[in-house]
């Protein structure tokens, strides 16, 4: 579930299928630079249920990178977590000492990277690499961790484990390095993996094999997956659930098909119309006028104000908090009706 | 010269067999040893682009788009087989009447445009060499084609830097259109974009199509892309064409059992959450280097019989579907059973 604004949890507002793994409470990041500081993650709050998915979506700079490498502790050096909480099974990460990071960084949670080459070491076996986290984080001997090595690689669906775990990065496809990734992410068993837009560099046949292959993971074993894209069909097929960033916040929030069919913010339904549909082919797009918000000076009120249709004298003036809605949705906009009745229209014109 | 005459049945632009190889490591040690060392990129197509056309060329990553691009647009020699345009042979080497026919956009709008010159810069430099306008017209004619792109004439004296990739990708656009071509080929163009930013750019190539009268190759892995801009499709597989046909023929009666493959792998907006049904393909395309014997697809094939390692299937079509073209033994007839075919997951890893 999505709760609106600090410390807002709304009981029973989700589709919760076992407790929180992982909670985030009004957080947020700053960098700053020589231009002056830029707010890359302003007050973002969710919740991520054990075995859900959740997407994560939105354009470049719309601090969803930034939220994820926050969560994991790996923010570039210039930004900084400035206030708020990230609950990994209760506990705040935000608080705890480097050393501790380390430890809850390889076993309860892990990421996927967009790039696996460059996330990937070239001068090390992968089966090595996929051996080091049970060894280091699970006191695994030598022997046990290429046990679980080769028990990991065959569950990811790379052919001939034997032999593969003595070649290097450079030897595998894009695609059977994506699994050299998931395998190493599910070493040491994680509650949670985060992935950045991991088949982004893959073909759509890889990509089909990729999301199948995770989508089956989470399920057999349970791990929860933050999702972060710029795709809204591949969070159709993987997510139950979607939050929607723009300029560093989160603007509407819910139930994958609700946001992505139905959209109850202006942004998500301008990304949803700019975007081709396969299935639905249109005279022509719709792109969303204007430019992304500058993230050090932000427009007053609602972010989206001066690119949005809708917008009236309040949306200029007042802050725009998610607020809670009936069905575990949520959204930012303060005029969320009239995005639903567009958006009824839209699909009216579609049928 | 109009885009009607001059074109004959076969196209304004065509490839007739090209093939395209590279070669890879020792020359000499491959003649000592007798053995192939080049990497076949394109590997016999035949593809024409017709007047007014948009024609979509789709594939996975090496299947080599790019390089059938590349020679089409006069880049890069072939190794085999011509290109004609407006049914004359023409080469690498091109005259500069043929070499303004046909343009090109590239993917990625941050490395195609030179950082040193401002936007005017580039468009002068064109129209000058190329005498496209009256000296005295150059300036206006710059002007002329950042409008024609939808961007402010004071784009003129700005830097490629100070621009957005969307904005980058018009004058990479502006700078193809400089020389009023035939034929624009575009090479992923919005792959490198923001969604919202990709429909500004989807929606200035289909007008500048209509306007201008451009044929427009598009390369492109988004199918919806495709669906949504083209005429025709042409799907590539490891340097071969398996299949053209009209955009909605291809996409509601594939012939080939990749262009299949291809389609159920689209992720869609409402269609839900995957089931747990197997992959639409398994494995990863085999390398260009070591192309499988008889038909290239058959090692993931679903459909793969004893036949298809012998024999290399031609493109061809059915008296029923003149304009609809594949490589398969098995197109225009039933699709035998699934399963009993060949191909072995992850054969090729």
């Amino acid at each position: 579930m999505i709760a609106a604004g600090a410390g807002g949890a709304a009981p029973g507002a989700g589709m919760a299928q076992g407790g929180t793994v992982l909670e985030l409470r009004d957080l947020h990041v700053r960098i700053v630079s020589r231009q002056g500081t830029v707010r890359a993650v302003d007050g973002v709050s969710f919740d991520v249920a054990a075995g859900e998915a959740l997407g994560l979506v939105g354009e470049s700079g719309s601090g969803k990178s930034m939220t994820l490498r926050a969560v994991l502790g790996v923010l570039p050096p210039e930004a900084r977590v400035t206030s708020g909480e990230i609950l990994l099974d209760g506990v705040n990460l935000v608080t705890r000492p480097q050393s501790e990071l380390n430890r809850i960084r390889g076993r309860k949670m892990s990421m996927i990277f967009q790039e696996p080459m460059s996330a990937l070491n070239p001068v090390m076996r992968v089966g090595w690499q996929i051996a080091e986290g049970p060894q280091v984080q699970l006191g695994f001997s030598r022997a046990r961790a290429a046990e679980r090595a080769l028990e990991l690689m065959r569950r990811v669906g790379i052919p001939d484990p034997e032999r593969r775990f003595r070649a290097y990065p450079h030897e595998f496809s894009g695609g059977m390095r994506q699994r050299v990734m998931i395998a190493i992410a599910l070493s040491c068993d994680p509650e949670i993996i985060l992935c950045d837009e991991p088949t982004t560099a893959l073909d759509v046949t890889i990509q089909d094999q990729i999301l199948r292959l995770l989508a089956r993971l989470c399920r057999e074993s349970g791990v929860s997956l933050v999702f972060v894209t710029h795709d809204l069909p591949v969070v159709a097929q993987i997510c139950q659930r979607v939050a929607v960033m723009y300029g560093a916040q989160l603007v509407e929030s819910g139930a994958v098909a609700d946001v992505l069919l139905n959209p109850w913010h202006p942004y998500t339904r301008g990304l949803v119309r700019s975007a081709p549909d396969f299935d639905y082919v249109r005279e022509s797009l719709v792109p969303i006028p204007g430019a992304p918000p500058s993230l050090i000076n932000p427009p007053p009120g609602c972010r989206f104000h001066p690119r949005c249709e809708f917008a009236e004298e309040d949306c200029r003036v007042s802050e725009t908090p998610l607020r809670l809605l009936p069905g575990g949705r949520a959204t930012a906009c303060l005029h969320y009706e009239r995005c639903m009745d567009a958006a009824a229209a839209d699909r009216a014109a579609r049928a | 010269m109009t885009a009607a005459d001059g074109a004959g049945p076969e196209g304004l632009l065509a490839a007739h067999g090209v093939a395209v190889y590279f070669p890879v490591g020792s020359q000499v040690m491959a003649r000592v040893q007798g053995e192939e060392r080049r990497l076949r990129a394109v590997d016999g197509v035949d593809l024409d682009i017709r007047p007014g056309e948009a024609l979509a060329l789709v594939g996975e990553s090496g299947s080599g788009k790019s390089t059938l691009a590349l020679a089409l647009c006069g880049l890069r020699p072939v190794d085999a087989g011509d290109i004609t345009l407006n049914g004359k042979v023409v080469g690498a080497r091109r005259s500069p009447a043929d070499r303004r026919r046909v343009q090109m956009v590239f993917q990625d709008p941050y490395s195609s445009l030179n950082p040193r010159l401002t936007v005017g810069g580039v468009l002068r430099e064109l129209l000058r060499v190329h005498h496209v306008v009256p000296r005295g017209q150059v300036s206006a004619e710059s002007k002329r084609l950042l409008s024609l792109v939808g961007l402010p004439e004071e784009a003129v004296g700005a830097y490629p830097r100070q621009f957005s990739g969307g904005q980058r990708q018009r004058i990479a656009i502006a700078r193809a259109l400089a020389l009023r071509p035939e034929v624009l080929i575009a090479d992923e163009p919005v792959s490198a974009l923001d969604v919202s930013v990709q429909a500004t750019i989807l929606n200035l190539l289909a007008s500048l199509r209509a306007e201008l009268g451009l044929s427009l190759l598009l390369i492109s892995h988004n199918l919806a892309v495709v669906r949504h801009l083209c005429d025709r499709v042409a799907v590539m597989y490891l340097g071969r064409i398996v299949e053209v046909a009209p955009t909605e023929e291809l996409f509601s009666e594939p012939q080939h059992p990749y262009t299949r493959a291809l389609l159920a792998a689209i992720p869609r907006l409402a269609a839900g959450a995957l089931d747990a049904e197997a992959p639409a393909i398994t494995g990863d395309p085999p390398s260009p280097l070591r192309i499988p014997s008889g038909c290239r697809f058959r090692t993931r094939c679903p459909i793969a019989q004893p036949r298809c390692e012998e024999e290399d299937p031609e493109l061809t079509s059915a008296a029923q579907a003149p304009e609809h073209l594949a490589a398969c033994h098995f197109a225009f007839e039933p699709v035998p059973p699934a399963g009993t075919g060949l191909a072995r997951a992850g054969d090729q890893a």
